[in-house]
């Protein structure tokens, strides 16, 4: 058995993703290159008796310097040598995409190209000569159908062959025409002399290529300074003679290269017929239709994520409880209650804290493999961008953000939609501003508490506005300070409209879930354990238990753990806020999840949850506070210290306990600061 | 390169088609731009040019989508029919 590394490149939109998930099956592992947030995947694949580790590069235009992705895809290639470089064209559209090729092509590397998508091509009327094309560029082609799994069998086939082959050099190169061509040869002279670790690692003539383009990575990674200053005259005097950066003129030379292979090798023998994506794209982003549909596809979003889920969702609670009750009922009774205790409120309600999330994530990510898969997303993306631009963010950080008001932990997750590094963070940090499911029960609980019944609905409409109001600031806070950084202007492919495969819709859902279990909860669980007994510990003696009810011994664990201590412990950090030490004790209690703040109070006011336990807590809310107070804790509430789920999930998908930490901190101190003034205003006005 | 006179690809009729004299953006959006096939002499054909809607054009092929200030930064002449037409771009109409 051999094992060898195989990369796939490609363009957006060029059915990447659908031969990678074609070619390794659910065998994939997801994660993340080191220190960046992008995506990677690896899968394997065998085939005769090789062994492929297959890469999924993140899909890009070009290789330039200018973002992440494309460095990212460009340093794996570079740094770890993969043995095959698959190259996934759309064939329907070949000239665009073979640019990428002529870079793998620069770049020397053995190179596959697979022609994606050939049925669609042949319906546009295109006829390839295979084999001539094959010799112009160097590289075996295999056309294939992705989606149908067409061609799959030839391109394994094709990449084993080039592993075996001996590796040749190339006849033809790309030429840039005299005057680069002059620059260059001049550069490459400097570079073998003058940098021979660099030469040996990247090719003379591809650095020469990337330091005419001034590409920042490799102009930083040049120590020498005559090579420099060479550069700089030659950029200097190519400007001079064609009045462009040399990039663009050498971009232009890339495409002449194409478009000359294509002219000799590709026929077109019927005209084009009517584009139905046109057709479809008159309805679906008109001017007067566009938001309502992509209104009426967003509810639909959220409706089968919450209202779909919440019947698994159900079941899934059903289980644990049954579960607890009958650990409960067969115990022995009076022996290691404490194990007991740690099995029943800690593992079960950590696990089943964990699982509760996973019907949410798995039809939230079906939805969004949906909205993906048809085209339809660049769409979205367009319809909202006009106003997400307006505060700094991507149009598509419109759903990762709609999906909050459900709940942050699918929302953050969702923000993988994102291409851009610095828009994904921003929209991370101030997801959990949007209201969610779990603080939901907390304004439905104070709400009638303090307000009379006309001031319920727009109460509610106030607290939600708050939060996207302040979500707002922040973006525009981040953008101007920590994530600073031109907005990128917005260009975006329009992929033709296509049919989902439920093969690639389910293993997107498959991954999704799979992966939330294993990174995210695994913190989640940890965490909550750790939560439970700190709620639990240490217990008060057994005589002061003695005398008391049921619901009065749960008070007074409760009082006298560290959660319980703590609250007192900050009671007068909280005094100016106006809360008390049982405000304070919910408060922490609910970092575990935002609901627990509504049953800790229930706790700590020793009113029993069954029979209208909900009425009598309003009834003591009202006794001991004023409406102002309880207007400052749905204020803290809504944005205080986001939930333990929220944090693993932020920690993550950012990568870093860094970002986790300074959205937990801000969020907290914003929340301090916010529900200060309003309380204290609030104070001297009444 | 022989200068006709230019102007802004977001004054383009929908259905006319044009080409790309040069784009006036920083290097970052210029070269990303080369690489999704916006070079110069490239012909561009707009899709829809929608007053305020979507501004969508089709270039080598692909259908593109810009912000209407991107629209406005790429400068265009008029196109020498035929001449320099792909055969390859595979538009309807």
């Amino acid at each position: 058995m051999k094992n060898i590394t195989v990369a796939l490149a490609g363009n957006p939109n060029s059915g990447k993703t659908t031969i990678f998930n074609f070619l390794t099956g659910a065998r994939q592992h997801v994660g993340n290159y080191p220190g960046v947030t992008v995506e990677k995947k690896e899968g394997i694949c065998k085939y005769d008796d090789v062994e492929m580790t297959l890469v999924d590069l993140p899909g890009t235009y070009s290789l330039t310097a200018f973002s992440v992705e494309e460095l990212v895809a460009r340093n794996f290639i570079i740094r770890k040598r993969p043995d095959v470089v698959v190259d996934i064209v759309d064939a329907s559209n070949i000239e665009r995409n073979l640019y990428l090729a002529t870079q793998l092509i620069e770049m020397n590397v053995p190179l596959v190209l697979a022609f994606n998508m050939s049925d669609v091509a042949q319906q546009k009327g295109l006829v390839f000569n295979i084999e001539q094309m094959s010799q112009l560029l160097e590289a075996p082609i295999v056309p294939m159908i992705g989606n149908k799994g067409k061609g799959k069998k030839e391109l394994l086939d094709a990449v084993v062959k080039t592993v075996r082959r001996e590796p040749t050099l190339r006849k033809h190169r790309i030429n840039y025409g005299e005057e680069i061509e002059h620059e260059l040869s001049a550069l490459v002279t400097l570079i073998v002399d003058k940098e021979q670790e660099l030469t040996g690692q990247y090719g003379a003539r591809w650095l020469a290529v990337k330091l005419l383009e001034q590409d920042d990575d490799v102009t930083e990674k040049v120590r020498d300074r005559e090579i420099l200053n060479a550069v700089r005259r030659s950029v200097d005097h190519l400007k001079s003679i064609f009045g462009d950066e040399p990039e663009v003129v050498m971009a232009d030379r890339r495409y002449g290269f194409i478009s000359g292979a294509c002219q000799e090798t590709i026929k077109m023998t019927v005209e084009s017929r009517h584009n139905y994506s046109d057709m479809i794209d008159a309805i679906v982003i008109n001017r007067i239709l566009g938001l309502p549909i992509f209104l009426i596809l967003m509810y639909l979003v959220f409706f089968l994520t919450f209202k779909i889920g919440a019947y698994p969702m159900g079941w899934l609670e059903m289980f644990f409880e049954w579960a607890s009750r009958a650990i409960a009922h067969s115990w022995p009774a009076d022996s290691a209650v404490w194990l007991k205790s740690l099995l029943i409120d800690g593992v079960i309600g950590g696990v089943g804290g964990v699982l509760v999330f996973l019907p949410n994530i798995l039809l939230l990510f079906m939805a969004i493999a949906l909205l993906e898969d048809t085209g339809y997303m660049a769409r979205a993306a367009f319809i909202m961008d006009r106003i997400m631009h307006k505060i700094g963010l991507h149009g598509k950080s419109f759903i990762p953000m709609l999906i909050g008001f459900g709940c942050s932990v699918p929302a953050i997750m969702a923000t993988r939609i994102l291409e851009n590094r610095r828009s994904r963070l921003t929209t991370i940090m101030v997801i959990p501003l949007m209201s969610c499911g779990a603080r939901l029960t907390i304004y439905a609980l104070m709400i009638p508490a303090f307000f009379a019944p006309r001031w319920h609905g727009p109460m509610m409409w106030f607290i939600y506005l708050i939060g996207i109001a302040l979500a707002i600031i922040c973006i525009k806070i981040l953008r101007l300070t920590l994530l600073q950084g031109e907005t990128i202007p917005f260009v975006m492919e329009l992929p033709p409209y296509r049919v989902p495969t439920l093969k690639s819709v389910a293993i997107h859902m498959w991954q999704r879930g799979w992966m939330y279990l294993r990174k995210a909860g695994t913190i989640i669980l940890v965490i909550s354990v750790l939560l439970w007994l700190a709620s639990s510990y240490p217990k008060p003696s057994e005589e002061t238990l003695a005398n008391l009810d049921d619901e009065q011994a749960r008070q007074t664990v409760l009082e006298h753990s560290v959660i319980g201590r703590l609250g007192r412990a900050i009671e007068p950090a909280i005094k100016p806020l106006g809360f008390d030490w049982k405000i304070g004790t919910a408060l922490i209690g609910a970092t575990a999840a935002k609901e627990v703040f509504v049953s800790q109070l229930a706790i700590v006011y020793a009113v029993g949850s069954s029979d209208g336990g909900t009425t009598t807590l309003r009834e003591r809310l009202r006794a001991n506070y004023t409406p102002l107070t309880g207007f400052c804790i749905m204020l803290f509430c809504l944005i205080y210290a986001p939930c333990v789920a929220t944090v693993a999930m932020t920690k993550q998908e950012t990568h870093s306990w860094r970002w986790a930490f300074f959205q937990f901190f801000a969020l907290t101190a914003l929340a301090y600061l916010l529900t200060l003034i309003v309380y204290q205003l609030g104070n001297a006005v009444a | 390169m022989e200068q006709k006179y230019t102007q802004p690809l977001s004054t383009v009729q929908s259905g006319a088609s044009v080409k790309l004299a040069s784009i006036a953006a920083g290097r970052g959006l210029n070269s990303r731009l080369a690489s999704m096939g916006l070079v110069p002499n490239t012909v561009i054909t707009v899709v829809n040019n929608g007053h305020p809607g979507p501004f969508i054009i089709s270039v080598k092929g692909s259908r593109m989508m810009l912000g209407r200030g991107m629209a406005q930064k790429i400068m265009v002449c008029p196109c020498d029919h035929e001449e320099h037409h792909s055969r390859l771009s595979g538009q309807s109409e």
